[in-house]
């Protein structure tokens, strides 16, 4: 039993099942993703005056990620289109460079996850603040070593100062009233850009998987069904726009506002 | 058309062995089975929730009867006690918040859906747009054994210390997230990678029935001449497609708050057993209420349509008339699907989200109630003039209109916010929706059920014993559902673990009247009777099976639609050769016809060429 409109578009429609499915399975993304932005909306206004950080992240790494997902969008088009002007090696060079490009782009969000993790803020018993990287070499039993400032209130941190003075910190842990790591636990928007970019990268390892697994192992489905092979690429290829769409949004929104 | 069996002429293919025929099929067909007989398994189980939660509510602190004891022994003394006298068996409030919350999750998203949509929408649809299969017959498999993973998750949380999710089937933050705070994972933990497992599993078959009908329509077969069991479908399958992902963000977000200590719906300084609670706060409990109902308005709608769709079908069938007004039905379904998104914050009037919003969400669910309204009222219109079939699935269609005619009337004092300060969380709201569900989608499930068994078996069921189920379950769901309304409007709580005796009247205390409270023996009765009265339906629905009447034609209700032209049963790819369709869906009873219905697929008798003459259709 053949199932109709497999491969080859409905006349009426103009479009092949997977065409409709993807677009339908898009559509019901946009609603998860929407939802968590509206979610980080209505956290954000809730917010106290002032107590809503900025300046958190690393604008220059989240632009360079931008940069190479957008790059990678580009390539995804110009691999569909080579295969449909038959050339399978130029495709196979540009999916190719599509590949490290998301690997490059996970990379970069891991790193900016592992700042996150080893970045604590102390309280100290005494009421004062310190926060900054933790020195897992000179951190023992007794003490706790960090590279980083002392902000004067929590409203200095929701905001750190450019070119802050950043010194090495140590605090001897009987001093301790709270020591945390900017974890999803740390605040609402740490949890929130957890949540937002969590997922995303997911978005990112799964298209990644998905677009090499056609690259690589499925690749002999083009000398056997070109039509076919072709659609799985565009099809591929329509889902990594979408995740890079999410990107764009997330950029500004987590980054720069 | 006669059925004839083409195995001489098959192609000498291995016969699937029982495990890739039955368990991991992509046949539309056997899917919907296996929906079927689980959904109906769930459905059970939800309903054996209650007759015992209603034991305590009749009867509070008194022990279980039959069962009081092996409760104890499965799932232990902190969740069934001993009453002042020592007997074992008594309820605690633990466990009916725990029987509550499943209660609720089981009915709706493990039995109603997965049978209106997952059963009767596989089953059915390809059938009546005269497809092969659904357009992805893997992903349909798949989106079964995520239903089946997420039901398993739900029914083990009961066996785990601390028991399943008691924070109600809206699991409400923060009480989902501070509610056996001392085990991690709890209940809760399960319930949420449950409905993950639901949600993927909804997902997926959303996906693959929009396509399928998008994309596998029989030649000639236009939208306007779809049956509106398949609109019905469509627009269910575009609710579930977008209203179900935001559950699916809050779902993570819940998961964060009760496992990585977040606080996306826990507020600054929330006090837990006269403990500030250790979180960073900031949060918002409002946020899971906007998430949650905006799933949950539109999953009531999901509930229904195909219900309505089941009964559009019968009621065509056994009146051998046209529905009256098909295109404003059609209409009217695309507009509520529509209107749908944007009515969810009517079940918040009492959070304090402002009068102004309030104002928005009453006005666009009074706006909702007017396509509800024009297709029933359309169905009733259909009902004029007809020389009726009284059978089971046309009686069980009957008795859908006024059940659902009282629910959805019901609804709109709720939907008024001035009077829902009165009503809301009572059990007039448990009334509502129960006679919109219960005796409106349940009775449409078993019209559908008595209906399209023939085609599914080549058998009937047993006409007596079905008229008997019928008129058994019509009497006792009215008596369980009735006295509910007037329970609610005196001000009984829906939540009460003790059916209100805490705020019974006393001498010189206002309270609940001993009638009121009284009347929860009443409506335990009839709850055990109900239950009774589906055993006919049981032993009827095996029986049939190897010895029910045979039919003797593929088309035994002489219906219009494409699923009857198939073969009985009908095998896989369905259709003997490709269908052509030349006509709408219902054409009953059309003058000069030899026969008092003509099938979609029959070709015009002006045009002689065997394929029909494609200007004339």
């Amino acid at each position: 039993m053949e199932i109709p409109y497999s491969v080859k578009p409905r006349p009426d429609t103009g479009l092949y099942n997977a065409k409709v499915g993807i677009w339908l399975f898009l559509a019901s993304e946009v609603m998860l993703f929407g939802a968590l932005f509206c979610s980080y909306i209505l956290l954000r206004v809730n917010a106290p005056d002032g107590m809503w950080p900025h300046h958190w992240l690393n604008i220059w790494l989240g632009m360079t990620n931008t940069i190479v997902l957008i790059f990678s969008s580009v390539t995804v088009v110009l691999s569909w289109a080579s295969l449909k002007m038959g050339q399978f090696k130029r495709y196979k060079l540009y999916q190719g460079v599509t590949i490290l490009c998301a690997l490059t782009f996970l990379c970069i969000k891991s790193y900016e996850y592992h700042d996150k993790f080893i970045h604590y803020e102390v309280i100290l018993t005494d009421g004062r603040i310190a926060d900054g990287h933790i020195e897992k070499g000179q951190t023992t039993a007794d003490t706790v070593a960090l590279l980083g400032w002392w902000p004067k209130d929590e409203a200095a941190l929701m905001d750190p100062p450019m070119g802050h003075p950043v010194e090495k910190i140590e605090i001897p842990r009987k001093q301790i009233k709270t020591m945390e790591n900017y974890g999803p636990w740390h605040n609402t928007y740490t949890a929130i850009y957890f949540v937002l970019t969590g997922l995303h990268a997911l978005h990112v390892l799964a298209g990644a998987i998905v677009i090499f697994a056609i690259w690589g192992p499925l690749a002999k489905v083009w000398e056997q069904d070109p039509e076919r092979y072709i659609n799985r690429v565009e099809v591929s290829g329509l889902f990594w726009h979408f995740v890079d769409l999410v990107w764009i949004f997330l950029f500004p929104v987590l980054y720069l506002l | 058309m006669e059925s004839t069996t083409h195995d001489a002429h098959a192609p000498p293919h291995q016969e699937p062995g029982f495990w890739q025929k039955y368990i991991f099929s992509t046949d539309h067909k056997v899917i919907g089975l296996q929906y079927g007989i689980t959904g109906l398994m769930f459905l059970f189980m939800g309903f054996c929730l209650m007759t015992m939660m209603r034991w305590q509510l009749a009867y509070p602190g008194h022990p279980i009867p039959i069962v009081g004891k092996l409760l104890f022994r499965v799932l232990g003394e902190d969740m069934v006690g001993k009453d002042a006298a020592g007997h074992v068996g008594v309820m605690m409030p633990g466990l009916y918040n725990s029987f509550g919350a499943m209660h609720g999750t089981i009915m709706v998203f493990l039995a109603i859906v997965p049978l209106a949509f997952g059963a009767f929408g596989n089953f059915v649809t390809p059938l009546q747009i005269g497809a092969p299969d659904m357009a992805f017959p893997r992903v349909n498999m798949v989106s079964y054994q995520f239903y089946f993973m997420g039901g398993i998750i739900m029914l083990a949380s009961f066996f785990i210390p601390g028991g399943a999710a008691q924070s109600g089937w809206t699991s409400y933050s923060p009480l989902a997230t501070v509610a056996d705070m001392g085990t991690r994972p709890n209940g809760q933990t399960f319930w949420i990678i449950g409905m993950v497992f639901l949600i993927s599993s909804s997902l997926l078959g959303a996906v693959n029935f929009i396509t399928t009908i998008i994309q596998m329509r029989a030649e000639g077969l236009t939208w306007m001449r779809l049956p509106f069991f398949v609109w019905a479908q469509f627009v269910t399958g575009f609710l579930l497609l977008l209203a179900f992902p935001p559950l699916e963000a809050a779902a993570v977000l819940q998961l964060g708050d009760n496992l990585l200590h977040t606080s996306f719906f826990l507020p600054t300084g929330l006090v837990v057993s006269g403990q500030h609670l250790h979180v960073s706060g900031g949060g918002s409990p409002l946020l899971w209420q906007h998430l949650f109902w905006f799933l949950g308005h539109p999953e009531v709608y999901v509930l229904i349509l195909p219900g309505m769709g089941i009964v559009t079908e019968i009621i065509a069938c056994n009146t051998r008339k046209p529905i009256w007004g098909y295109r404003s039905m059609v209409y009217s379904v695309l507009t509520i699907g529509f209107l749908s998104f944007i009515v969810w914050a009517h079940h918040m009037y009492l959070t304090g989200m402002g009068t102004r919003i309030a104002t928005f969400f009453q006005t666009t669910t009074m706006m909702i109630s007017i396509p509800s309204v024009i297709i029933l009222t359309s169905l009733f219109i259909s009902l004029w003039g007809a020389s009726m079939r009284f059978n089971t699935p046309m009686l069980f269609a009957l008795g859908f209109l006024p059940m659902f005619g009282i629910g959805g009337l019901t609804g709109l004092p709720l939907g008024f916010n001035a009077s829902d300060i009165h009503l809301h969380d009572t059990y007039y709201v448990i009334a509502h929706f129960h006679y919109v569900v219960a005796p409106g989608t349940i009775f449409a499930l078993f019209a559908g059920i008595y209906y399209w068994y023939p085609k599914v078996t080549g058998r009937f069921m047993n006409e007596f014993w079905g008229r008997v189920h019928f008129a058994l379950s019509f009497i006792f769901m009215n008596l369980v559902f009735m006295p509910m309304f007037i329970q609610g409007m005196a001000g009984l709580s829906r939540r009460m673990y003790d059916g209100g005796a805490t705020y019974a009247a006393q001498d010189g205390v206002v309270g609940l009247s001993k009638q009121v409270i009284g009347l929860n023996i009443p409506i335990s009765h009839a709850v055990w009777a109900l239950g009774l009265a589906q055993l006919p339906f049981v032993i009827n629905f095996f029986w049939s099976i190897r010895r029910g009447k045979k039919i003797t034609s593929d088309n035994p209700w002489q219906a219009t639609t494409l699923e009857w032209q198939t073969p009985t049963p009908p095998p896989h790819g369905n259709f003997e050769k490709p269908v052509e369709v030349f006509r709408g869906p219902y054409e009953y009873s059309v003058p000069g016809h030899a026969t008092d219905f003509t099938p979609q697929n029959e070709p015009p008798t002006a045009a002689p060429a065997p394929h029909g003459n494609p200007l004339l259709s």
